[in-house]
This record gives structure tokens, C-alpha cells and sequence, in this order.
């Protein structure tokens, strides 16, 4: 740990007289800068794509996992018989936490989109629903649409999973490609900065000859290459994610809780914290990407 | 502190030196001389660590170099001044920089702005010339630039190849007073030059050993000279 440290404070440690052993390089410096800028951008968006389909994925999950719906349709003069059964038996059922009837008024205003807020249940032959919350064992439809069907003739029981599961599993599958992209994104920095640091190092070739005649060591000649493409990267990311932040946090937002997936892209609570971690995992990239050029360059010279 | 016993050196096709043994004893002061092509450049390269030996053995500072790792080899440039004849600057600092330069890289920046730095400046003629960029410079005042460059450390050993191959007449000799003066305090020379007059005109001020070689063999050259 000791000797981490160490290596850290020599390699950010300024000194200013190691930084101007190499020569400025004003355009292909812009160019860093810019591509680790560009990269930050498209690396918030992957975050926000990534964390909002795992959020929906969890959320779809979670909800619609635990939850059932048993609809009693039965004439009028049975229906809170059959209603009363059925909640009977869901009591004795393992994996149900809870159920209970919806009331008239929670019925109404599940309709009341259709039918407009005025209307009287009472004149309509409104089937009765019963909500029921899983435990997180979960319960076994199939066994208990069996004791239904032979005790509450007018229940149907629909616990969601026909049309619930593909939707998670888009979800998740969308979550792992945002994943794969911000990987996707930090290989690319990787590979820019390789470029633009060989690049560098062979522009200096007569630089690292007079710093190794006049006796420096690989570190020296190796950090003052280092210092320069980790600090553009991380200047470059740091604008970059600043911009990407900006541009999500501009994103239109709202929409009902069925919402969409696209309003509901972007950033909750401390999700807002999980970008500022980009620039430093850039400058972290860019640190290992030149350190294995300088190496390999210096390693080839007496 | 320069041992090489029983040397041989090859660039891939046949030998360049064969059968090379010299010590140079410190406070010596030795001319190494020979027709262009016959390997001087490369026995002072194998006399600060930038090649290896294809054969034999060579110590620097008691040390075998084939035992030396790179950075090894860096920290022993510390101890060894060189001077190349087509000597390279970092052509984006100034002249005092660069004989500064050995400082920075070995972590004694605090002494490169000392009176130190004034006197060598002042010592090799470039005080005037400290703000010029390298490539500004005439062909004296680089190599005199490089050789400040080379002994600002304080070097026990100071290998020169070719120092006077770029100027004339007056200013090798300024040149090689210099050397002198380096060897009177108690340095360590070598260097490496095919100009015979100028070595004659040298030995009248100290008392210098000439190596020629001749046949990829070292021999040491007495009275003709």
C-alpha cells in the first residue's frame, strides 16, 4: 500500500522542470483533449441509459413479480359470496402476504378514465377485484387457480407474468449494453491515448536520447510523458461529462409512473454522483495507456 | 573505474574489436585514436554502458555491466561525462537549461540556479549566450555547451568523442585546455579523436597515454607521436 502511494505522489507530483523537458505540442494536445471530452459526453449517456433500464427492469420486476389479480365475475347476488371465498382461500394460500378487495370507490376511478368520474358502478355488472401482494417466495399460480376454479367458479386469477417477463428481460438486457458501451467507450480512450502517445513519444525520440545520456532514469522520462496525457484526459473528461450532465439533466422529464423510457432517462438521487466518477476513470486509463507505451519505447533503447 | 578485459565487440557481420584490455585508472588522461570506421565510437559507447560487450567483460566502477539493469546504467551516466561529436540539446530550452539539465534529472534542481551553474557558464565562454536556444549556437559553442553540460555533475570519469570534429583550430585547442584543466583536478579523460596534431599539441601540457587502434585491436602508441 506504501509503495502505492508512493508511485501516486511521484506521478502527480509536479514538477514543473520535468513537464518542460518535453517539448509543447499545442494541436495533437487539442486533439487528447477533445476525443477524451467527446468520450466523457457519450460515456454519461451510456450511465443514464444503463442505470434508468435497471432502475425500469427492477422496478417491472418488483411490482408486477409480487403482485396478482384475481377478477371475480359473477352474477350480482353472488358476487361478494364468491368474492369472500376467494379471499378465504387466498388466507390459507403460502406465498400470498396479503389480499384484499378493491372498494367501489378504487373501481371507479380505475374506470373512471373510460367512463368519465360520474358514473354509478351500482347500474353496471363491474366484475369485484381482489389485489394480491406475493411474498417474496412467491406463490403457486397454478395450484391456486385450481382450488379457485373448483371453489369461486367466477374467479380468474391473472398474475401478470405473460406479458411482465419479456419486458424485464429487455430491460436487463439494455441495462448490460449500456454497460458494455461505457466499457466499449473506456477501451477506445484507452487505444487514443496509446495512439497519441506513441505518437509523442516517437516525435520525441531525440529527447528521451539526451534525458538517458545525462542520466535520467525510465521513471523520469517515462512520468514527464505520463503527467501530460493523464492531465488531458482528465481535463478533457471533465468537460466532457460536465457537457454530458448538462445535456441529460435538459432532457424533458415527467409523464405518469406507466411512463416512458424515454422521459424517464437520466439520473436519480445519488445516480447524479456516479458521472463525477468518469474523469478520474479516464485519467486512470490514460495514467495505464502511457505508462505501457513509455515502457515499451524505452525498453527498446540502450 | 573503466576495466575492459579480453572485449570484443560485433554489430552482426564480423568483429569490430577484438581482444580489447584497458583500465583507466583515475586522474589518467588518454587520447584514443584511429582511422575513421576502426571503432572508437564504439569502445566509448562500451565505456558508458549504451552497448554491451559480444564478448569479454566490462566493468564500470567495479560493476559488470551485463549485471546492470537500465536504471542502473542511468545512475552510472551520473558518475561519467560524455561528449558526443554531434552533441544533441532539448532544442525548446535555453543553453543554461540544458547544462543544467543533469541536475533536473537527478533530483538536485535546487543547485541548477546556484553560482555553479554562473562559473561553469562563465568557464566554457557562454554566459553571454545562456538565453539562446541550441540550434542558435555555432559548432564551438555547442560542443563547449555540451561539455559544460557533461561535467556539471562532477563526474569522476569524462569521455569525448570527437569534440573538436566540428570547429577549428583555436577553438579545439580551447577545447582541449579545458579537458586539461578537468584532468589537473583530478577527472579522469578519454577522448576519442583522429587528429594527431592536436594530440602532439596536447601532450606538451600533460602527460597523456595515446591508444590507437588498428586491426580491431587496441595498442598503446609511445614515442612516434
Amino acid at each position: 500500500m506504501k509503495g502505492v502511494v508512493a508511485f501516486l505522489e511521484r506521478a502527480f507530483h509536479s514538477d514543473s522542470q520535468a513537464d518542460r523537458v518535453v517539448p509543447p505540442s499545442g494541436f495533437t494536445a487539442q486533439l487528447t483533449l477533445f476525443a477524451a471530452g467527446a468520450m466523457a459526453f457519450l460515456a454519461v449517456f451510456a450511465l443514464a441509459l444503463s442505470l434508468a433500464a435497471g432502475r425500469l427492469a427492477d422496478q417491472w420486476g418488483e411490482e408486477l413479480a409480487r403482485s396478482a389479480t384475481i377478477r371475480i365475475a359473477a352474477p350480482a347476488d353472488q358476487q361478494q359470496a364468491q368474492t369472500n371465498a376467494a379471499l378465504r382461500i387466498l388466507e390459507t394460500t403460502r406465498g400470498v402476504a396479503q389480499a384484499r378487495a378493491l372498494t367501489d370507490e378504487e373501481q371507479a376511478a380505475l374506470l373512471a378514465p373510460w367512463f368519465g368520474a360520474t358514473l354509478e358502478l351500482d347500474t353496471l355488472p363491474v366484475p369485484r377485484l381482489i389485489e394480491v401482494i406475493e411474498t417474496a417466495e412467491g406463490m403457486d399460480a397454478a395450484g391456486l387457480r385450481l382450488r379457485l376454479a373448483a371453489e369461486v367458479p367466477g374467479a380468474v386469477l391473472d398474475d401478470h407474468s405473460r406479458w411482465r417477463a419479456p419486458l424485464v428481460k429487455a430491460a436487463s438486457r439494455l441495462k448490460t449494453l449500456g454497460w458494455l458501451a461505457i466499457i466499449l467507450i473506456a477501451s477506445v480512450t484507452a487505444a487514443m491515448v496509446t495512439l497519441a502517445a506513441n505518437a509523442a513519444l516517437a516525435a520525441n525520440a531525440q529527447v528521451i536520447a539526451v534525458l538517458r545520456l545525462v542520466g535520467a532514469i525510465d521513471d523520469y522520462i517515462a512520468h514527464a510523458f505520463i503527467r501530460r496525457f493523464t492531465l488531458r484526459a482528465l481535463i478533457g473528461a471533465a468537460v466532457g461529462m460536465v457537457l454530458g450532465m448538462i445535456a441529460v439533466l435538459l432532457l424533458p422529464s415527467g409523464g405518469d409512473e406507466t411512463a416512458s423510457f424515454l422521459t424517464g432517462l437520466g439520473f436519480q438521487g445519488i445516480h447524479w454522483l456516479y458521472p463525477l466518477l468518469i474523469p478520474p476513470l479516464a485519467a486512470g486509463v490514460a495514467f495505464l495507456a502511457t505508462r505501457l507505451a513509455a515502457r515499451r519505447t524505452l525498453e527498446g533503447l540502450t | 573505474m573503466i576495466d575492459l578485459e579480453n572485449v570484443a565487440y560485433s554489430y552482426g557481420g564480423g568483429e569490430l574489436l577484438s581482444d580489447i584490455s584497458l583500465k583507466l585508472a583515475p586522474g589518467s588522461f588518454h587520447f584514443l585514436t584511429g582511422p575513421s570506421g576502426s571503432g572508437k565510437t564504439t569502445l566509448m559507447k562500451l565505456c558508458y554502458g549504451a552497448l554491451l560487450p559480444t564478448a569479454g567483460q566490462v566493468k564500470l566502477f567495479d560493476a559488470d555491466v551485463r549485471g546492470l539493469t537500465r536504471d542502473d546504467v542511468a545512475l552510472l551516466r551520473r558518475r561519467v561525462g560524455v561528449v558526443h561529436q554531434d552533441c544533441q540539446f532539448l532544442d525548446h530550452l535555453p543553453v543554461s537549461e540544458n547544462i543544467a539539465l543533469p541536475l533536473h534529472v537527478s533530483g538536485r534542481s535546487a543547485e541548477a540556479g546556484g553560482e555553479d551553474l554562473d562559473d561553469l557558464m562563465h568557464w566554457v565562454g557562454l554566459t553571454e549566450r545562456a538565453n539562446a536556444l541550441p540550434p542558435e549556437l555555432s559548432g564551438g559553442e555547442r560542443q563547449r555547451a555540451a561539455l559544460a553540460r557533461a561535467v556539471i555533475m562532477s563526474p569522476d570519469v569524462i569521455l569525448a568523442d570527437e569534440p573538436t570534429g566540428n570547429v577549428d583550430w583555436d577553438m579545439s585547442q580551447r577545447l582541449l585546455r579545458l579537458l586539461i584543466e578537468l584532468n589537473r583536478m583530478g577527472k579522469t579523460v578519454l577522448v576519442a579523436t583522429h587528429d594527431l596534431s592536436l594530440i602532439r599539441a596536447t601532450k606538451a601540457h600533460v602527460q597523456a597515454r595515446v591508444l590507437r587502434i588498428a586491426n580491431r585491436r587496441i595498442q598503446l602508441a609511445g614515442a612516434d607521436l
